[in-house]
């Protein structure tokens, strides 16, 4: 190494290392920002809409107005995140230039490029990828992802998508350990991912990068789940701030997801904080709404 | 002897993995009730401003500060650990234990795009260079007359001990050296044999 080197993979997933065990809240103004911060958010998501919002809104979603995101970096202390249509690498680096602290290449926006994902080792900002199943995660950290989050649906405030591929991830995972060294470049082309990281996976046991989950978190017994299904923090958007009283459900889901395995704490938390905000059935989106298919 | 590890969020993995390599028991600390037995205590790298507000509300500042009060119960802090140990802070200032007269400066080396890593000359442990691994960490900026400055990057001072207590602005956790994690361990025995 030289005397000192910036923007290093160490440093990339290491911030994310930090925010283990914590709640990331999508944030569209400087007030929702600090309501985040004071209910002790890990970081917070600057965005033009959440996620709901956009499935009304509808047209092309794009990058939030830079002076939207240096409003929310001015407002906290806590590390600043915002979302990049997938493959839009000039979205990411006008976002580099105005040092977010992590970049979401998130399938929440319309895609830039159907073909190609964002180079994200040309960048000294880490990112942030979703993912369905272990295939497309690897996919991810080969292309430089810093950190994953399996995708859920976003905007529905109904956590089975999120379920499916946390679950999904795992058991794959499980599957690949239980794998002889000899048939893992069979395994590495059914799962089209890198064999150094198919093999990687199977030292560790688990990703070789922090596994969030997003898409679908509406209540603090539903961000207890993700983490009792072994999610490493959550990512809650319209969650929060879709619900009647946001400040009392961004207490109650940091604390439950803090004490996720005391169910009696997440019932003292649970008590008194509004209503969730209001959920879609998977069957009624048309398959052309569903934003998890985004991205490959 | 057994080290706790404060478990409100951050990354407690990384110190179990090298106490765990050291042959070492650890224990991770949610309640006041999980500190008894404990010899010694880690607080890791995350969110200083998280893990303060929320060792606050379950009771965990009151209960590690009645622990100390002794003068034999030896504190780690990595990054928001500094930052939580620190008797002053400049910017935002979270809840904190506040035992270590030093002042810290929060995130001082600029947002993410500024992390680094650097080989730092640490005498304590010898040669080689300790890896250290910075992530939006922050500097001394002053030290009290009882805390004794043990290592230096670019004229800042990034690694301290007082008495029990040791911090550190980099997070030896997120390396394969162990030297700054035995340190420690010797430090946890020494008060433990008392």
């Amino acid at each position: 190494m030289a005397n000192s080197e910036r923007g290093t993979f160490k440093v990339k997933s290491g911030l994310a290392e930090m925010l283990k065990g914590g709640v990331i809240m999508d944030v569209t103004n400087r007030e929702q920002a600090m309501i985040a911060e004071k209910a002790g958010a890990v970081a917070v998501m600057a965005l033009e809409r959440v996620p709901s919002d956009i499935r009304k809104a509808g047209g092309v979603a794009r990058m939030a107005d830079p002076r939207k995101v240096k409003e929310i970096m001015q407002a906290v202390s806590i590390p600043v995140m915002a979302k990049v249509r997938i493959g839009h690498f000039v979205e990411a680096q006008v976002l580099e230039a105005l040092e977010v602290d992590y970049i979401d290449e998130s399938e929440v926006l319309t895609p830039a490029d159907d073909q190609f994902h964002i180079d994200k080792w040309a960048f000294r900002i880490p990112f942030v990828c979703g993912a369905r199943d272990l295939g497309e995660a690897l996919r991810r950290i080969a292309e430089g992802a810093a950190m994953i989050r399996t995708k859920g649906e976003p905007g529905t405030g109904n956590v089975v998508e999120a379920v499916r591929h946390l679950r999904t991830v795992n058991s794959q995972i499980r599957r690949l350990v239980a794998t002889p060294d000899a048939e893992l470049p069979d395994l590495a082309k059914e799962l089209g991912a890198p064999l150094s990281l198919v093999q990687e996976v199977k030292v560790l046991g688990r990703l070789p990068v922090v596994n969030f989950s997003a898409g679908g978190v509406a209540s603090p017994a539903d961000a207890a789940l993700m983490m009792q299904l072994g999610a490493d923090g959550i990512f809650v958007g319209s969650g929060i701030f879709k619900s009647s009283d946001p400040a009392a459900m961004a207490n109650a889901v940091v604390r439950a997801t803090l004490h996720y395995q005391d169910a009696q704490i997440i019932a003292e938390v649970s008590e008194n904080i509004g209503e969730s905000m209001p959920g879609l059935e998977m069957k009624t989106l048309q398959a052309e709404d569903r934003m998890q298919e985004r991205g490959y | 002897m057994r080290i706790g590890i404060l478990s409100i969020q951050g990354d407690v993995r990384e110190h179990e993995r090298m106490f765990q390599r050291l042959g070492l028991e650890s224990a991770r600390i949610r309640q006041p009730e999980d500190l008894v037995g404990l010899s010694g205590l880690v607080i890791p790298g995350g969110e200083s401003t998280t893990i303060g507000l929320l060792m606050q509300e379950y009771g965990l500042i009151d209960a590690i500060k009645e622990k100390t009060r002794s003068g034999n119960f030896p504190i780690w802090g990595t990054c928001a650990g500094l930052i939580l140990l620190a008797k002053e802070v400049l910017g935002p200032s979270p809840a904190r234990l506040g035992l270590v007269d030093i002042t810290a400066d929060r995130n001082a080396w600029g947002r993410q795009v500024s992390s680094f890593e650097a080989d730092i000359a640490i005498a304590a442990l010898g040669s080689p260079p300790y890896p250290g691994v910075f992530i939006r960490a922050p500097r001394i900026k002053r030290l009290g007359q009882k805390v004794t400055a043990l290592a230096s990057y670019r004229d800042q001072i990034v690694m301290a001990e007082s008495g029990p207590y040791l911090v550190t602005a980099f997070h030896p956790e997120l390396t394969d050296d162990l030297r700054v994690h035995q340190y420690f361990a010797q430090k946890v025995e020494a008060y433990w044999r008392g």
